[in-house]
């Protein structure tokens, strides 16, 4: 993209994407220790995390700040108004990011005392491999303004839709079997659900990299491939 | 983010321009321009300043035909005529295709006898059908509250942005089909700015519009079409919300964001 210009006004955008990137890498950070910390019951790790968040916050709202100065004062059109735009959006899906891993951290500190069935980690940690790889992938398809790996990303996250089935599905066998596991499992279950938003984040990002660079909406409906049944969206029979 | 859809069939067009080359001496100022204005729709001309864009804007009520070695070759179809053809009386064509230019030209007479001069050219009414007209056209252009009470003043005493008001008003007052307005801002504060954009959307109800701006916020504000121009070619057509978010070419891109060296 050739410049503007008005110098100031390539600097106002610079930053933006910088502050994006920063964002991307302190959620990325936050999420791999949250999952480290649950791992390994690590309580001062996950208390580390829960610190971080509120850095997160906070660059959140500068840049929707800066966002909504660059729009006042410059008046952007075309691709620079859609930078804004996404900027916005992104900055909030980065912050929820950050807000999923603190729960997830939160959580460990809560379970570290009674950890029953360390085996139902291992169907989290696979959840996890997909949804960092994801969100990597959302982050560089933003700095890099690549539409190919956007939609590839957003097409992606039905294996993390069908990863928590299953992980839903262990940790209903480890209840069923011993219900002292119930407590333990039922944070476990609260982590998936989790993972399972930080995935859809992703995809919004990867939605609004397709959009910043091509100017066109993603289709609202996204590909999906539940098990029926097991989809926990969908509404429980009313007693008779 | 919803998208109205437009059908296109509900739009005809008023004015249709096509192949049109136009000439200051050898110079080719417009190159086999092709567009339509849609029938009650605004259509803004942005571009570069020597695009062409204010040449395309002359040509379409021949205010050309006023300097000798400038010529247009092509068709401009107004209605199903063209209006290059010789045979066509420039003065009635005037009167259906009025203009409003970048600096408020009103003349040095009253403000009554600026509107009911250019009337009495091409009707003859009464006195009392006179006076109604010139309400009507100061009406239309949101003066009328404003000088309703010094009809007989001069129209050089008014206010830059009420000035302009005024040569709007002189061009509604011969009833015409068509309006196209040169930077009708460009000297106007934004207060006078936001009446007259205000007033261009009221008579886009009745009125085919094309304007000429450099201002992009303004072209995006009053607008349903935009036509990009550059080095006397349009580059780039199509409804003004998407020309402005997702913009198809580079060069529309770079110019409306300020990225044009």
């Amino acid at each position: 993209m050739s410049d503007h210009i008005v110098k100031a006004y390539d600097r106002d955008l610079e930053t933006l994407g910088r502050r994006i990137a920063e964002m991307g890498g302190i959620a990325e950070k936050m999420l791999a220790e949250a999952m480290d910390a649950l791992a390994a019951f690590d309580v001062a790790l996950a208390q580390r995390v829960v610190l971080t968040d509120p850095r997160l916050d906070a660059l959140q709202r500068e840049i929707e700040e800066s966002a909504i100065l660059t729009i006042a004062k410059r008046q952007p059109l075309a691709v620079d108004l859609r930078e804004c735009i996404a900027a916005i959006r992104i900055s909030g899906d980065l912050e929820r990011v950050g807000d999923l891993a603190k729960n997830i951290a939160k959580r460990t500190v809560k379970i570290v005392g009674e950890a029953r069935v360390p085996r139902a980690i291992i169907g989290l940690k696979s959840m996890h491999d997909v949804a960092a790889l994801q969100l990597k992938d959302a982050l560089d398809a933003y700095a890099q303004r690549d539409v190919e790996r956007a939609r590839a990303v957003w097409s992606n996250d039905v294996e993390l839709d069908a990863l928590e089935d299953s992980v839903f599905r262990d940790l209903l066998t480890f209840m069923m079997e011993d219900p002292r596991n119930i407590s333990f499992c039922t944070h476990l279950l609260f982590c998936s659900k989790n993972l399972e938003r930080i995935g859809d984040h992703t995809t919004n990002i990867s939605e609004t990299v397709v959009y910043l660079v091509t100017g066109e909406s993603m289709p609202t409906e996204r590909p999906k491939m539940r098990v029926p049944g097991l989809d926990m969206e969908q509404p429980v029979d009313p007693p008779h | 983010m919803t998208v109205m859809p437009v059908v296109k069939s509900e739009l005809s067009t008023k004015v249709s321009v096509r192949n049109l080359d136009f000439f200051y001496g050898d110079q080719r100022a417009l190159k086999d321009v092709t567009i339509g204005l849609h029938t009650n729709k605004v259509t803004a001309f942005i571009g570069p300043s020597g695009c062409g864009k204010s040449t395309l804007l002359r040509v379409l009520n021949r205010m050309y035909d006023l300097y000798p070695k400038q010529r247009a070759e092509g068709e401009v179809i107004l209605d199903g005529e063209n209006i290059l053809d010789p045979r066509v009386d420039v003065n009635l064509l005037r009167s259906r295709v009025g203009m409003v230019f970048q600096k408020p030209t009103p003349f040095p007479m009253s403000i009554y006898e600026n509107i009911a001069f250019g009337v009495r050219l091409y009707e003859k009414l009464s006195k009392s059908a006179l006076d109604a007209r010139v309400e009507e056209a100061l009406r239309g252009a949101a003066l009328w509250e404003e000088v309703k009470d010094i009809l007989h003043k001069s129209g050089l005493g008014l206010s830059g942005g009420q000035q302009q008001r005024l040569c709007i008003a002189r061009s509604v007052a011969v009833q015409p089909e068509v309006i196209l307005f040169d930077e009708p801002c460009s000297a106007l504060d934004p207060i006078s700015t936001a009446k007259v954009e205000e007033l261009i959307d009221e008579l886009s109800q009745r009125y085919t519009i094309a304007i000429v701006t450099h201002n992009m916020q303004q072209a995006v504000r009053v607008s349903d079409f935009t036509a990009f121009m550059y080095l006397g070619e349009i580059t780039e057509f199509g409804e003004t919300d998407a020309v402005f978010t997702a913009p198809r070419e580079k060069r529309t891109q770079d110019y409306i964001t300020g990225r044009f060296g």
